[in-house]
């Protein structure tokens, strides 16, 4: 009797050292082609960490070498897919994007390190899919491009990767950004769903551990569209929604008002790392 | 069908040596095999040839059957022995041409 009871001492002693992994992000540099990145950066002013971390040190060898190399990187074909689309006439305007926009890497350069940013049209956050979508409509004559679909995901991450390596900024002092990033605020840190989870739970308080296989990172989006090695060519609000329904919630819509909120807040969290657009995550 | 196929081939190498080269082409590879929503089969239209020649000279060739699935990537060595350009063919089914070339320097 006495045996089992301390067999069973050891046994529950056992189990609670091994559910407390930890585990440190990688001491690495990384260079895309030779093109050095900001990776590690001290945080803005306000900010929760010292440092912000990018999530390409929270993964493993191969994963890292994957991002090293424009070759390699599996999303850069997407890349080249939104280069076809921005050259390809669309709409009753008989324009495309580089009718107004000429060539990407010159035009467009700044602006997956700018954005989300305030359109006063709309009085709310703008980022790159909706800008998108407002020139389709506005002036090209064509059609919005629904959620992740279209070429959606290829065209924002041909856009964004032309300002590769450029820091993240983003201008909270225009229109009611602040107030957006507030809510954003408020989401991030308010727990839902029957799991009963925040953002801040795994990429705050549970920064560094694994839940089951996954080394959680600061949950970074300087990266995104990102190609993920389980599901391929993801875009941000699909990645939100897909953590809203990890914690068993209620999935807003893509591009709703929660969503812009959490993305004007989350890009600031980010603030002073490259574009990795598109980055490779597992 | 996407822009420009990709190539990797080093900048430089020494007489003789062997290098690495990586080509790879964005191309759907359709099989043939695969039937629309509507129950018609989706006709084949894939990469069926891919050479490589250095200065006029074939280094690599590959036939393509249609087991070989979207964006073929290949990798192959090759000796150099002066400078000289490779250039990279791709046939397509429909007759398509698409072509690259790279430049290396040997020392």
């Amino acid at each position: 009797m006495k045996r089992l009871l301390i067999a069973g001492v050891a046994l529950v002693a056992g189990l609670a050292a091994t559910s407390w992994a930890m585990a440190e992000p990688v001491d690495d540099t990384l260079e895309i082609d030779g093109k050095p990145m900001i990776t590690r950066t001290k945080a803005p002013e306000g900010h929760p960490f010292d440092e912000v971390i990018s999530g390409w040190h929270y993964r493993e060898t191969e994963t890292r070498d994957l991002e090293r190399d424009t070759f390699e990187n599996p999303a850069m074909v997407s890349v080249e897919d939104g280069e076809v689309l921005w050259n390809k006439v669309d709409g009753t305007a008989g324009k495309s994007c580089a009718t107004c926009h000429g060539d990407a890497a010159e035009s467009m350069k700044g602006i997956g390190a700018r954005f989300p940013k305030w359109d006063a049209d709309s009085k709310k956050p703008i980022n790159v899919e909706l800008q998108i979508n407002k020139c389709r409509t506005e002036q090209m004559g064509a059609e919005a491009l629904p959620f992740d679909k279209g070429g959606q995901k290829e065209l924002t991450a041909y856009i964004k990767h032309q300002s590769l390596g450029m820091p993240v900024s983003i201008d909270l002092a225009e229109g009611d950004m602040q107030s957006w990033w507030e809510r954003g605020k408020e989401v991030y840190y308010t727990r839902t769903g029957q799991l009963n989870l925040a953002c801040a739970s795994c990429h705050e308080v549970g920064v560094g551990k694994f839940i089951r296989a996954d080394h959680l990172s600061q949950g970074q989006i300087n990266g995104f569209p990102v190609y993920r090695l389980k599901s391929g060519f993801t875009s941000l609000h699909n990645r939100f929604r897909g953590c809203i329904r990890d914690t068993r919630a209620e999935m807003p819509k893509a591009f709703s008002d929660e969503l812009m909120a959490l993305e004007t807040y989350v890009t600031w969290r980010g603030t002073g790392l490259s574009v990795e657009t598109p980055a490779v995550r597992p | 069908m996407a822009s420009k196929p990709r190539i990797k081939v080093p900048k430089s190498a020494s007489a003789g040596e062997v290098i690495t080269i990586k080509t790879l082409i964005s191309h759907e590879m359709e099989s043939g095999q695969r039937k629309d929503k509507d129950g018609n089969p989706i006709p084949r239209k894939i990469i069926n040839k891919f050479t490589c020649a250095f200065e006029g000279q074939t280094v690599f060739e590959c036939d393509l059957d249609p087991a070989i699935s979207a964006n073929p990537y290949f990798e192959f060595n090759a000796k150099v022995p002066a400078s000289g350009t490779f250039k990279f063919t791709w046939l397509d089914d429909d007759g398509s041409v698409y072509e690259a070339e790279e430049p290396i320097e040997v020392k």
